[in-house]
């Protein structure tokens, strides 16, 4: 399979680049994604990284001369819609991206797909899109929701826990990540509770916690509120004491950083992790390293992901943008993930491994994620059987 | 239970850091009839200036005095600079004009420090946990938010029952017009009024910082709760937000901690917890609006 | 400061001022989406939809805020469950179902409207019924209370997407219209609007809108007068309501898309401002304030990602020096009045 992907790259790279010479103006690439507000920071690991991804080729991807337009969506459906609207139909743009948020995707990929463009998701992953409503020009390079906590449940599993206490906010993400988290923990749930989403204070949570004493917690708790929930469950005095398993969403590299000492141990379950021994994380990290003075997030992982994805779409039609063509060739996800193993399942959403990582000190007494084992291998998601692509 | 006290002591905890933010909105609006959206963005500055001097000298004894000079000169400027402008206005021109200060702050405080959140440890004297009863250990930390919020309590009771500024406030939240009329020099009383105020802000912003997120929008996340709390105790009155934000606290914990359990023993687990999630998030609007329907004017009106 | 401006009345030097106004406004609304074509810019026509929807939940906000002096911060309740009416009926439509086991789904657009604007006209009389027995900052207060119940309720029902939302896979249908195009849905929410415009302008010089107007600025003279405020200010809060409601049935066939995001309080002060920005009490402010509001935030997160820097101060500008919004500026600049 990968001799032959290299063969028929070779050959298509010797046919684009007379493409790229035909062509005048480089292909344009929108970005729609979340760069104000609480959220903004995972927009911005995206969009730098794809940036990244860009400038490692020349300016090119897969072969062919690109240019990226970003826009903030400022975490309002109606704004990205509009934003989408506008690339589709003043600007002609055929590619687009970069959305973070789940509520912003449901009101702008559907426009985007119905108008016969291609949209690759970077992160958000709603699952009323991955069923019944999975579209040919729809793909997901980061992950289904549940299949993340899924991860978790087996990790769990796996460490050998048997009465787990869960909690996540009472939202559709939160009920999912329980939802998923049990249908892959073997043990008992010996508690389970709905924060809020606007909630910071978790003193109320901590203390039923430590009542119930479980051996194990998992929770979800995604950015800011899953800093606040670190913090204070180190200052209840539960670190150290009960162990916890989360999904990737709960504890990433920037919050690590901000959390600090309140994460040692921690076990994270993620599909990607800075030190994944494969050829091209290592030059992921490298570049990434050299220009962005900052850790590199699995958000950052996500949207290099999203580049060199469309990279191999361009590359499959010598910078032709034939949209059903492009689907075609992006569907054989012909490119060398970060993550490593990596393939697109019906719904075109991931199949990919998933990893056991934890938070250790490093040489220099610094906290790093290290991965530590693999949980699950060629994971799909539930949602692939209602899919009739 | 002890853990019946113990979600009494987490309530009063969340109550008291509402109270530092509900007193300095309270006064400013009870006496400037001012509606200040930006107060929560007064509450950010605070933790970001916290935050970041004590990072970078590794000294916490000098961020407490970064944090509320930072925040009471936020809070002056933003009187001097744009609100002195409004007194006169409609309360409506108000909302507009501190709605464009959150899109300042939020933007300007992304620009200088970027979208990251920041790291704030806990000082080492005020780490770990005490045993108040036996079987019940509390967090040293949050024991002192809960003495310091009380001790700033009982210096504003004195402050605006005892002396001569405090006399004034009062009469300026009771009888504007009349205040003025006396020649009182009014602009410097607005003026040191909202910058207590905005010092109270970055007081709570300071002490949060190691709880929770100190981050871009964490001020507008606290600052609807705020408003619930002045409502609820009273617009204008220190002793009503203090009342108020205990009673919001204490309510909003032991609804969390305590709803799902008591539903549970009626219907199926995951139903109730569910169930339970969605009344708790909705109890203090609830209460807000039953408050406001019995009293109009909150539980401790300043105006007779 | 603005009541002045209501009770003594603007000397009008040509009364064909305002009139022509209108009409030229009314005719370049029409020619909008010809013109954009033109100009090779077709996504001027959804942009301007969009301010058309929001312009009708500003001015119907404003009737209750503006001509009726009821602040009311809670309006993205009536928004969201004119949103969610539209997309549960829809839903319930596509599944074949028969909603609550009585009412069938439908995809008829001028059905799912009047059924939005029905249930928002009947939550708003609910929470105005109660409210309106407070006034002033709890006024603002309780109808947020009311708004932020509603959307905690959106968020935790799973059955109708929860936090994720509902999306609507095909726009309402109207006779034989092809609503998926921009300039024919553009031209159905114009016609919403100019009835909307014309059905506030009609309340405001009715007796009606006289009595609002007076119970605005001394409720106790009204009530000396044997009027009884009360049913006055909750019939203008019922209209209000459904006005917005209206808006966000539109505005969820826009989107083709509902979550609780049009319920959330940052909604309500969004239509807020957006009424404050155009000009509190006047015909055409909220008109104005959506446009302003919209296009810039359109225009300056094209230009850059600090947008938010942008936009703080140019409406710290407007509120310093317009005294009373666009409208006044607007009134200033063309006669010197």
């Amino acid at each position: 399979m990968k001799a032959r992907g290299l063969l028929f790259g070779l050959a298509t790279s010797l046919l684009m680049s007379a493409a790229a010479f035909a062509q005048q103006a480089p292909v344009k690439i929108g970005m729609i994604t979340t760069l104000s507000g609480p959220g903004g920071y995972l927009g911005q690991d995206i969009r730098d990284a794809f940036k990244l991804a860009i400038e490692m080729e020349g300016g090119k991807l897969g072969g062919v001369p690109v240019e990226l337009v970003v826009e903030d969506d400022g975490l309002k459906p109606g704004q990205g819609k509009q934003i989408a609207e506008r690339m589709l139909k003043t600007d002609g743009i055929k590619i687009f991206t970069g959305i973070v948020f789940s509520n912003v995707a449901g009101a702008t990929v559907p426009d985007i797909v119905d108008a016969g463009a291609l949209y690759v998701s970077p992160n958000a992953a709603p699952s009323n899109l991955a069923g019944k409503e999975c579209n040919a020009n729809y793909f997901v390079v980061s992950w289904q929701n549940d299949s993340l906590h899924e991860s978790a449940g087996q990790n769990a599993t796996n460490l050998g826990y048997k009465r787990a206490f869960i909690l996540a906010p009472n939202y559709q993400a939160g009920k999912d990540a329980l939802s998923g988290f049990k249908r892959y923990f073997k043990g008992d749930v010996v508690g389970e509770l709905y924060t809020r989403l606007d909630q910071t204070d978790f003193a109320a949570e901590m203390a039923q916690i430590r009542s119930a004493n479980p051996d194990v917690v998992f929770q979800f708790h995604p950015g800011g509120i899953g800093i606040a929930f670190l913090r204070q469950y180190q200052q209840a005095g539960l670190l150290g004491k009960i162990p916890m398993v989360v999904a990737a969403p709960s504890l990433d590299a920037v919050t690590l950083a901000a959390v600090g000492d309140a994460a040692l141990g921690l076990n994270v379950s993620s599909h990607w992790n800075s030190d994944l021994d494969n050829p091209a994380n290592k030059a992921f990290m490298a570049a990434w390293t050299k220009a962005y003075n900052r850790p590199a997030t699995y958000y950052s992982s996500q949207g290099y992901d999203a580049a060199l994805a469309i990279a191999s779409a361009l590359k499959g039609t010598s910078g032709k943008l034939d949209v059903p063509a492009l689907d075609k060739a992006l569907a054989k996800a012909d490119f060398q993930s970060v993550r490593g193993a990596f393939k697109f399942g019906p719904n075109q959403h991931p199949i990919q491994d998933w990893y056991a990582l934890k938070v250790e000190k490093d040489g220099e007494g610094k906290l790093a994620l290290k991965t530590v084992g693999k949980v699950l291998t060629n994971h799909g998601d539930a949602y692939a059987a209602q899919c009739k692509l | 239970m002890t853990l019946v006290l113990e979600q009494l002591l987490n309530g009063v905890q969340f109550g008291v850091m509402l109270f530092l933010l509900a007193a300095g909105l309270t006064l400013i609006f009870g006496i400037m009839g001012v509606i200040n959206l930006a107060h929560g963005s007064l509450y950010m500055v605070g933790a970001y200036a916290g935050a970041i001097v004590a990072a970078k000298t590794g000294s916490l004894l000098l961020a407490i005095p970064a944090a509320l000079a930072a925040a009471a000169a936020a809070g002056v400027a933003m009187e001097l600079l744009v609100l002195r402008r409004l007194y006169q206005r409609d309360h409506l021109d108000q909302v507009l004009a501190t709605f464009a200060l959150i899109l300042i702050f939020n933007q300007g405080v992304t620009l200088l420090f970027g979208r990251q959140p920041l790291f704030v440890s806990i000082p080492p004297l005020l780490n770990g946990s005490v045993e108040l009863l036996p079987g019940l250990s509390y967090s040293v930390y949050r024991l002192t938010i809960i003495a310091v919020g009380l001790l700033v309590a009982a210096g504003l009771s004195i402050l605006i029952n005892r002396t001569r500024v405090g006399m004034l406030v009062r009469a300026g939240a009771t009888h504007r017009d009349m205040v003025r009329a006396l020649g009182v020099d009014i602009k410097l009383l607005y003026t040191a009024v909202f910058g207590l105020g905005a010092l109270l802000a970055g007081l709570a912003g300071l002490m949060a910082g190691p709880i929770l997120a100190v981050q871009v929008g964490m001020g507008e996340q606290i600052l609807i709760m705020t408003f619930v709390v002045v409502v609820i105790g009273g617009v204008g009155s220190v002793r009503g937000a203090l009342f108020g934000a205990l009673i919001v606290g204490i309510v909003d914990t032991c609804l969390r901690a305590f709803l799902p359990g008591l539903l549970r023993q009626v219907m199926a687990g995951s139903e109730a917890d569910a169930l339970g999630a969605g009344l708790s998030s909705m109890g203090i609007y609830l209460l807000m609006a039953v408050v406001l329907l019995l009293r109009p004017k909150g539980l401790f009106p300043s105006h007779a | 400061m603005r009541n002045e401006a209501m009770v003594q009345p603007v000397p009008v030097p040509v009364a064909y001022g305002p009139l022509l106004a209108t009409l030229v406004l009314a005719l370049a609304l029409v020619v909008l989406p010809f013109a954009a074509q033109a100009l090779g810019q077709p996504s001027l026509v959804p942009l301007a939809t969009r301010a058309l929807i929001y312009a009708i939940a500003a001015a119907s906000l404003n009737l209750a805020l503006g001509y009726g002096g009821m602040v009311s911060f809670g309006h993205a309740a009536f928004f969201g469950i004119g949103g969610y009416v539209v997309g549960i009926l829809y839903q319930s439509f596509t599944a074949d179902e028969l909603l609550f086991g009585l009412i069938p789904g439908t995809n008829q657009l001028l059905l799912t409207l009047a059924a939005a604007m029905l249930a928002a006209g009947f939550l708003a009389l609910v929470i105005g019924a109660l409210s309106l027995r407070t006034s002033g900052v709890q006024f603002i207060m309780i109808t947020l209370a009311f708004a932020q119940m509603l959307f905690f309720l959106f968020v935790s029902l799973k059955a109708y997407g929860g936090d994720d939302g509902l999306i609507i896979r095909r726009r309402n249908i109207l006779f034989g219209l092809d609503t998926r195009d921009d300039t024919v849905f553009y031209f159905v929410c114009l016609a919403a609007a100019a009835i909307m415009f014309w059905g506030i302008a009609r309340i405001v010089g009715s007796r009606f809108g006289m009595v609002l107007a007076g119970i605005r600025q001394s409720e106790r003279r009204m009530a000396a007068m044997g009027i009884a405020p009360y049913r006055y200010k909750l019939a203008a809060f019922v209209i209000s309501g459904m006005g917005a409601g209206l808006a966000g049935a539109l505005m969820a066939n826009y989107l083709r898309f509902v979550s609780p995001d049009m319920l959330h309080w940052t909604k309500s002060g969004e239509l807020m401002i957006m009424v404050i920005l155009g000009g509190v009490g006047t015909l055409l402010g909220p008109l104005l304030g959506a446009a302003a509001l919209v296009v810039l935030e359109t225009v300056l997160t094209a230009w850059t990602e600090h947008w938010q820097l942008v936009l703080g101060p140019i409406l710290l500008v407007v509120v310093l020096f317009t005294q009373g919004g666009l409208r006044a500026l607007l009134r200033r600049l063309g006669g010197g009045r």
